[in-house]
């Protein structure tokens, strides 16, 4: 069984799985959003004294916050119990593309180009992740939910907004890879 | 009792996301790059299979463990937040491979670069919260 669990899962499987999590919560009385903890995290930190956004009763989010205390237990169980060793199935067109763009393929789940020691330690590097981090943090908020929030959670019940946040968020995400990442390396 | 089942979902969560690959920078590349199907297929079948589910439990009036109405809420109509917003967010997503929850089930991974873009996150968080009343919504 075990060993069953160490392969790579399938997309079907994954998919139906993360429908699943979306069900568990809403059967909770919650829903899936990941991103409303940035928020709540800030409120923690005392943002809600300064700034009205953040003045709300975070003890009505802690459910969240415990989701993704879990989340970080099953990151590690995945990297240690259930670690195959293999390198990911990654489509030969992308590593051709990312190696001539001067990234190059490990077989991990991220480059150690830009997630090792050596890269955390350089000005640029720090750089990247600090900006990349603002991008998310900003444009989450700004739009209200992220990939949980809006691509599951909006569009299984049929949101027009949700739609559109999803539509900005491959518009982001190909200007980023197409006009920005090549000169970024 | 009561918070083990919240932890017990992220726990799931955590590594289904670790085991189809779906935190990983490299799979988020392909992705935006239309060079495999895999992250299509888990996003497309969440979708799928979640709007059977979300309908299902409109039309049967399911209710919650607590015995509550299940009730859906109606983001607020509007386009400027959701494009705006949306591309940002994009670009981050793209730069980092990880939007919030993979950022904390990469870390759990052992990428403990993975804390200077959570940081990056929150400091981005604060600063919408901060000028939210200036921006177009």
């Amino acid at each position: 069984m075990i060993e069953l669990l160490k392969q790579p899962w399938p997309w079907y499987l994954s998919g139906a799985a993360i429908a699943l999590i979306m069900t568990l919560l809403i059967y909770f009385g919650k829903f899936f959003g990941v991103s409303s903890n940035l928020r709540t995290i800030c409120t923690i930190a005392g943002a809600g004294r300064k700034v009205k956004f953040f003045d709300f009763d975070w003890r009505a989010q802690k459910w969240n916050l415990l989701f993704i205390f879990g989340a970080v237990i099953g990151g590690f169980i995945s990297s240690t119990l259930l670690n195959n060793d293999q390198p990911i199935q990654l489509s030969s067109a992308t590593i051709a593309d990312l190696e001539s763009m001067g990234i190059a393929f490990d077989g991990n789940l991220n480059p150690s180009q830009l997630f090792g020691l050596d890269a955390v330690f350089s000005f640029k590097g720090f750089l990247i992740l600090l900006v990349g981090g603002l991008l998310v943090g900003f444009g989450t908020r700004y739009a209200g939910g992220c990939t949980s929030g809006h691509a599951i959670s909006g569009l299984t019940n049929m949101q027009m907004p949700s739609l559109i946040a999803v539509i900005g968020f491959f518009i982001g995400g190909l200007a980023m890879t197409y006009l920005i990442l090549p000169y970024l390396f | 009792m009561k918070s083990l089942k919240y932890i017990l979902a992220g726990v799931l969560f955590g590594i289904i996301m670790s085991k189809s690959e779906a935190i990983s920078w490299y799979r988020i590349q392909e992705m935006f790059r239309f060079q495999s199907f895999h992250m299509y297929g888990i996003i497309g079948t969440a979708v799928l299979l979640g709007s059977v589910i979300v309908f299902l439990i409109k039309t049967f009036k399911v209710r919650d463990y607590s015995g509550k109405p299940i009730l859906f809420r109606d983001k607020e109509k509007s386009y400027p937040r959701y494009i705006i917003g949306g591309t940002i967010f994009g670009l981050g997503w793209a730069l980092t491979g990880a939007c919030p929850g993979p950022m904390f089930v990469n870390v759990g991974y052992g990428y403990l670069a993975m804390l200077i873009v959570i940081f990056g996150a929150l400091v981005g968080t604060y600063v919408y919260g901060l000028i939210k009343h200036k921006l177009p919504h």
